[in-house]
């Protein structure tokens, strides 16, 4: 997101699902897609089946993989040294797009030189991956007429996310793939309405629609909006800083809305001990989640098929929920709640429906400007849509980029901060899987899919299974510097040796106990998740 | 692309040269039943139910697989027609059990209702007395009974050309073809690479392939159904919820080019994960945490409580001490009214979201 | 090559025929006899392809004289060096004996079987060393393909095939140049020409034949094929079954490849053709040219609907041309010596030869390649030496599971594409299947419906299922649980089977039932109505058996016989047989010496 809108001026996907089908190439790189995203994995399968050069790197051998005319699987955290390696190798071969490089970007020519180093046999010794195979992966990529990159946390989940993604989008622009139909870097969102919650104001840093906080015109717009005196004119904390703050003490009074840190943040024990440390703590969920054990106040929520609203898809695409049955008992809408708080605290908030709160996010959020639940009830509406006769963006950048020109970033690469030693001598990577879903507390709650796929597990490559002396199906115990975690093992060949992988959604065996919440992404303050060193044993 | 002009019905249609009779009739709203036939799937031509007859040489054409030609006269109702499509359902009716008593698809199943309409009353080769297949449903998904199958072949279509899965395809011959997963196991065997987006189910037009969680759980006619966003990923798609007497039963597709799921593609949890909704465990009530104990309270007494508590903190600490964990869960309504309240109300802008997690 | 003078060839037929009947062993006894002798420099033996009268093999000529032997067996070998090779006196117990002069034949041409026979097709078959491309050339193969690419265009090599009036030996008889014309005139970047050799109508053999008696000549005619329509690369689609065609097809292959036959750049022009093997699993509905396609391409062989036409759009979806081996077999012939000249054989709507497979209750089966318009009676009589045993003649079913059954008054049709099609059948792929009458017409068709059903592909409704109502009705009546209605109902499932189904398969595969109600109607009538078998061939309809008292000598012979001891009786006393058990299975009529059970 932060490396995005740095590269871009916007940080989104910058083009429509539906163009999977237009690219010529398609490289998916951080991202289980058929796991995560299951319907746009079919979407690329389909189109790699009707001709797509589809090239696929992963640590692991995902599903795409095996329908991928390359897959590579470089070591967790060396993507810079990958890309780099790729981009490098562009330039050599003259597959780079020169004109477009000229007339829409700047900064090419520091990144060019740092490329130098970045030949394919050194990058083989940082990732792992096979010179040969660098150099064939950014022909198949690079030789196509509009190409796409889809990713997702495994590219944003480590210490150098934020430059992971700057990597990303110096190579779509070094290929001209930027603003263009079928082409982009399209990152996909990991739950429904992430893209909703970012933009409107669900950030420390902004206010709806990435208007800066501390940018005074945009406070003081706000201030007029929503009749305020005096607003924060400053940056405030995000998730794992809230959470180390409230270990601190340094926050005291905190409200957790429909989210499960306690599972799905990193470093379990310490978001414990944290949460425990808040004086006040407001839980408002559907379920008495881990984290809402811990609250002194539980308000209970209605769900998404209980109330009406608006989600924003992954590709900026506004579209309505509506209320299909009654919510349980005494259950309510979120925003009810907040209303209800705000008037005790003497702050006006009074909407008769979630309609008239649209009527007021269009006011004051300019890229939703043209959105209204009668035109989404029969248009598709994507962000930026200005005004009332807009018809949306299917694609970014078209022309131009959101802020002129798009721009190269140098990056290197930068070892991950846990590495394999004698003592923790496996890396494992956290992630998702397609029966469950993030923290659990819903389909963990399904009884179909809850018994389809009960149990956690930890996926351990072959060799290194008969080295452990573990059999498919045994408990095992993963522990790392942080603490350990009972699972069952699953003997696989998708993993490479040296490398585990861990599901995070299950509470009894939950792979955030395990994970590095200390050091942070320094600019999108993105733990590195991917990367945790561990041992395992056998129980 | 040129047009060309044919007639149906004494109707003249201009059509562009690719379409097919089916695609002319349709165009002046002439219904032309079909079975096998689906908009977003390659053509199949098995049902053979969509015949209409060419008013020149007589024979019998599947409107669905002919192409136009110029100048082309067809009648979509003539006696001939009726007998072949009549002949035709009798024939899958024979082969077919007789239970729409029982069935789940009951008033959902495009062959009950073409045999009501066709009026097959007395079918002429009987009708099957006991199954030939055994029902497979060791998943806790799908039920796969392959003896209501009518080889349309929409499923396996579907599972090979949407989902891109590969997980069923025909196997046999003659009168014991069917679909089926490798070495004809359950979906969930070892060897199916089957991922349970159930758009087999939505696309069967029998009770061949049904819902088991929904079983028993309402009849089509009676469930009312609310089109909305999945709650899942960030893909969005949109899914049709079916309702009866406020629960939800099952989850349908939505088939619009404009959807980010043009051809109503969901994935297991959004198919099947929705019965959290009406999980026992679910809050019903404010909890205040007294004695380390919750305890049901009133809204009222929560949310004086609750307002009474932020009030203090931000007086005696200020705004900065209090931090909200917004959700990529809630609407965007909520999500906008929450950062108005953390901001307007308590002067913090302290709101995130695990966007990064 | 072997270029050495040898005094004598001695053929041996090696077609899968004779090699189910012992020529291999043949051979080396043969071998082994002529290596006593030390004669291997003198005389030398060559296997070659089928010679067609498969009834008398193995097989075996002997030039120059040409002299003809049937059924030889390995210890008959001894016999012929000695007599025939070193005295030269013909072996007569070895001859062919006519079996209406009781004469012994020795030269081949003098054998009814072959006289009538006009060869274009099998020209080769029998003749030469289907494993020494030097052999076929030698009878002027490959002229045609180096006549057609330094002397004609593509389109002079499509006119010359419309001219010639050749159709497609395989089905529906589609005259040949038209549909090379559509597949040259289709659009597109790339095509193909595949071969359909995927022959599966029960009793029919001659593409197997050419395959493994005269590879060369399909190689030949679809490198015309190929040329004529603007293809560069081609398929042959033949069963796995055949192994030894496909062996036989492989060596070819690999020699013309090796005499730049086929390739890149043939005879120094700018057309290039290769040319591969594609094993079918046996599947009787690959026969069917879009299923074959799908087959090819990997996927289960399932029709597709057409249009659009392989022509259009055919493997992979490029334009294709698909003909069987014996259509592809005549093209040579047509290019070397001209339309006109190939048009002199056969009919003006039928021209050339048709190979037709003898096979049922007649005295000489095999293969046999006649002009078109020959009478079926012909055929039946002068070829085929009539009916087995002195029966009766009853009906022949031509053109296999698709065609139909034609009676005794039919016998004078001159068989043509038109006059078939007119009277019920079709030419289909040439399958011959006589009856006589002790045939149950109502069983033939149950029979034939048997068959397609099971090789149905399953796709479509009034196949899969209409197939089987059809096939249960047969069986109903042939039980004798025949009703009132199942001739009608007959009659409205076969008209909904041809007129709906998706492919020719089920298209014609009712045929068989309509043929026979046509012709044999009656028959049909009796088994539902009178509750009998006018052929007394349905067991089930068959009185039980009963021992005539008075002719019963008791000699408990028939009990013992009797495999469910439905049969009691004392020796010496009169034996009774229990109706209730009696599985009618006619072992103890066999048995008794003196004829006294009967039915």
């Amino acid at each position: 997101m932060a490396g995005l809108a740095a590269s871009f001026g916007s940080g989104a996907m910058t083009n429509s699902i539906g163009e999977v089908e237009k690219a010529d190439a398609i490289f998916v790189t951080g991202s289980n897609t058929t796991e995560a995203h299951p319907v746009i994995g079919s979407m690329i399968k389909k189109a790699a089946r009707n001709g797509a050069n589809l090239v696929v790197a992963d640590p692991r051998e995902i599903e795409l993989s095996k329908e991928a005319d390359l897959a590579v699987q470089q070591k967790p955290g060396t993507d810079i040294a990958l890309l780099n390696g790729l981009m490098h190798v562009i330039i050599k071969e003259g597959l780079h797009d020169e004109e477009y490089i000229k007339n829409r970007t700047e900064g090419f020519e520091a990144v060019k030189e740092t490329l130098e180093e970045y030949t394919p046999e050194k990058v083989e010794e940082i990732t792992g991956v096979k010179a040969e195979d660098i150099v064939e992966l950014a022909k198949l990529y690079a030789s196509a007429d509009t190409a796409a990159i889809y990713y997702s946390m495994g590219m944003t989940q480590h210490k150098s996310g934020t430059d992971n993604v700057l990597t990303v989008a110096n190579l779509a622009m070094l290929t001209g793939n930027v603003g263009k139909e079928g082409g982009g870097v399209n990152p996909l969102r990991g739950q429904n309405n992430v893209q909703g919650a970012c933009d409107l104001g669900g950030l420390a840093t902004v206010y709806p629609g990435y208007q800066a906080v501390e940018d005074p015109e945009a406070k003081a717009k706000f201030e007029k909006a929503w009749g305020v005196d005096e607003l924060n004119p400053n940056n405030g904390l995000t998730v794992v800083e809230m959470v180390n703050a409230a270990g601190e003490g340094d926050v005291k009074g905190l409200y957790v809305l429909g989210e499960n840190p306690m599972i799905s943040d990193p470093d379990q024990h310490h978001v414990e001990e944290a949460l425990k440390a808040t004086e006040f703590l407001i839980v408002q969920d559907i379920f008495l989640t881990e984290t809402a054990e811990l609250a002194d106040v539980v308000f209970p929520a209605a769900c998404f098929a209980e109330k009406d609203g608006t989600f924003t898809n992954s590709e900026r695409r506004v579209q309505r929920i509506n209320k299909a049955v009654e919510a349980p008992g005494e259950a309510k809408a979120d925003w009810k709640v907040f209303c209800e708080l705000a008037k005790r605290l003497g702050f006006e908030m009074d909407y008769d429906s979630e309609a008239e709160i649209m009527d007021e996010i269009v006011e004051v959020t300019p890229i939703y400007g043209g959105i209204s639940y009668d035109r989404i009830a029969n248009e598709e509406l994507q962000w930026p849509c200005p005004d009332k006769d807009h018809p949306g963006t299917k694609f970014l950048h078209e022309g131009e980029f959101a802020h002129g020109k798009g721009k190269f970033h140098v990056t290197k690469h930068i070892a991950p901060i846990e590495s394999a030693d004698d003592e923790y001598p496996y890396i494992m990577m956290t992630g998702r899987m397609l029966y469950h879903f993030h923290g659990g507390s819903m389909t963990r709650r399904s009884a179909a899919v809850d018994a389809y796929e009960s149990d956690a597990y930890v996926e351990i490559n072959c060799d290194d299974a008969v080295k452990l002396d573990i059999e498919d199906g045994d408990r095992v115990k993963v522990t790392s510097r942080r603490g350990e975690v009972e699972t069952y093992a699953r003997v696989v060949d998708i993993v490479q040796e040296g490398e585990i992988f861990m599901p995070f959604h299950y509470a009894e065996s939950p792979a955030n106990r395990l994970t590095n919440g200390d050091e942070l992404d320094p600019k999108a303050k993105i733990p590195e998740l991917k990367v945790t060193a561990v041992k395992v044993e056998k129980v | 692309m040129g047009t060309i002009t044919v007639t149906i019905d004494g109707q003249q249609v201009e059509v562009d040269q690719q379409a097919t009779l089916l695609d002319a009739a349709n165009k002046v709203d002439i219904e032309i039943p079909t079975l096998c036939y689906h908009p977003d799937l390659t053509l199949h031509g098995s049902c053979r139910i969509c015949v209409v007859e060419d008013a020149e040489s007589g024979n019998l054409l599947a409107s669905c697989a002919t192409p136009v030609t110029d100048g082309m006269k067809i009648k979509t109702i003539t006696d001939k027609v009726i007998e072949a499509r009549k002949m035709n359902l009798e024939l899958l009716l024979s082969d077919h059990p007789n239970d729409c008593m029982t069935c789940e698809a009951d008033g959902a199943c495009d062959l009950q209702e073409l045999v009501y309409e066709y009026d097959v009353s007395e079918p002429s080769f009987g009708l099957m007395e006991e199954g030939k297949f055994e029902v497979k449903n060791e998943n806790p998904f799908i039920e796969f009974d392959s003896n209501k199958c009518i080889l349309c072949g929409k499923c396996v279509r579907v599972d090979n050309e949407v989902q891109c899965s590969g997980a069923i395809d025909f196997i046999e011959r003659g009168f014991s073809s069917k679909v089926a997963v490798p070495f004809d196991q359950d979906l969930g065997a070892d060897f199916s690479s089957c991922v349970f987006c159930g758009q087999c189910v939505e696309m069967c037009p029998t009770g061949a392939l049904t819902y088991k969680p929904a079983k028993g759980q309402g009849r089509e006619y009676e469930l009312e159904k609310v089109e909305t966003t999945c709650p899942y990923c960030g893909v969005g798609c949109q899914i049709e919820l079916q309702v009866k007497d406020n629960k939800i039963v099952q989850v349908g597709s939505i088939y619009d080019e404009d959807h980010p799921n043009p051809v109503g593609e969901t994935c297991v949890k959004g198919r099947f994960a929705y019965d959290f909704v009406d999980h026992p465990e679910r809050l019903t009530k404010p909890l205040i945490k007294k004695d380390g104990e919750f305890e049901e309270v009133s809204w009222d007494e929560a949310l004086d409580y609750t307002a009474q508590k932020l009030g203090k903190i931000k007086e005696e600490d200020g705004g900065e001490a209090i931090a909200g964990l917004t959700s990529a869960r809630c609407s965007n309504e909520e999500n906008y009214i929450f950062q108005k309240f953390m901001r307007g109300a308590l002067g913090t802008n302290s709101v995130d979201h695990c966007a990064r997690l | 090559m072997d270029q050495s003078i040898y005094r004598s060839h001695i053929l041996i037929c090696g077609g899968t025929g004779c090699v189910s009947s012992g020529c291999k062993e043949v051979r080396s006894s043969l071998e082994e006899e002529l290596a006593e002798r030390d004669l291997v420099n003198e005389i030398k033996v060559i296997e070659t392809g089928c010679h067609g009268f498969c009834e008398k093999g193995p097989l075996m000529i002997v030039y120059p004289e040409g002299v003809f032997y049937c059924k030889v067996q390995p210890e008959d070998m001894e016999e012929v060096v000695e007599e025939h090779i070193l005295k030269g006196k013909v072996v007569e117990r070895l001859l062919y004996t006519d079996p209406t002069t009781g004469e012994n034949i020795p030269s081949y041409q003098e054998i009814d079987f072959y006289k009538k026979q006009q060869r274009t097709a099998l020209i080769n078959c029998g003749y030469i060393d289907p494993e020494e491309i030097k052999e076929y050339i030698a009878t002027g193969g490959y002229e045609a393909i180096g006549k057609a690419l330094t002397e004609m265009t593509p389109q002079e090599v499509i006119d010359e095939v419309k001219e010639s009036g050749l159709r497609g030996r395989g089905g529906g008889g589609f005259p040949t140049g038209l549909k090379w014309q559509f597949a040259s005139d289709a659009e597109g970047d790339k095509k193909y020409v595949i071969c359909n050799a995927d022959e599966g109508d029960p009793g029919a053999f001659m593409d197997r034949s050419i395959l493994e008696g005269d590879p060369h000549v399909l190689i030949e005619g679809m490198i015309l094929a190929a040329y004529a329509v603007g293809a560069d690369e081609g398929y042959v689609y033949v069963r796995a079954e055949y192994p030894l065609a496909i062996k036989r097809l492989r060596v070819a292959l690999e020699q013309a490849e090796e005499n730049g036959l086929l390739g890149e750049n043939l005879f120094g022009t700018d057309f290039s053709f290769k040319l591969r093997i594609k094993e079918g699993a046996g599947a009787f509905v690959c026969g069917e040219e879009t299923a074959l396609m799908a087959s090819i391409e990997g996927e289960r062989g399932m029709p597709r609907p057409r249009p659009p036409f392989p022509a259009e759009k055919g493997l992979w979806g490029k334009p294709t041309n698909i003909n069987n081996v014996e259509t592809y077999a005549n093209v040579p012939a047509i290019i070397k010596e001209g339309a006109e000249a190939y048009k002199q054989v056969g009919t003006e709507g039928s021209t050339g030869t048709k190979v037709f497979a003898l096979t049922g209750k007649i005295n000489n089966t095999g293969l046999a390649e006649v002009p078109m318009g020959i009478t079926m009676r012909e055929i039946i009589y002068d070829i085929g030496g009539g009916i087995n045993e002195g029966k009766e003649f009853k009906a022949v079913q031509i053109g296999g599971p698709s065609g139909g059954c034609l009676p005794e008054d039919k016998l004078d049709l001159t068989i043509d594409y038109d006059s078939l099609l007119e009277v019920g059948a079709m030419m289909g792929s040439g399958g011959l299947v006589v009856m006589d009458e002790d045939t149950c017409m109502v069983d033939v068709a149950r029979f034939f419906l048997d068959f397609t059903q099971s090789e149905s592909c399953g796709k479509c409704t009034p196949c899969r299922i209409g197939t089987k109502q059809m096939l249960d009705i047969l069986e109903r009546i042939t039980v004798g649980e025949g009703q009132e209605g199942d001739i009608e109902l007959l009659e409205r499932l076969a008209e909904n089977i041809k007129s709906t189904s998706l492919c020719g398969l089920g298209q014609t595969a009712p045929n068989p039932v309509l043929s026979t109600l046509r012709y044999f109607r009656d028959e049909y009538e009796a088994h539902i109505y009178e509750q009998t078998c006018p052929a007394g061939a349905c067991e089930e309809l068959l009185g039980a058996y009963v021992i005539d008292g008075e002719a019963c000598v008791g000699c408990t012979v028939c009990t013992e016989a009797c495999p469910v001891d439905a049969i009691a009786g004392e020796a010496k006393e009169e034996h009774l047989i229990d109706e209730d058990a009696c599985i009618a299975c006619g072992a103890c009529v066999d048995k008794c010496p003196v004829d006294a059970i009967t039915q």
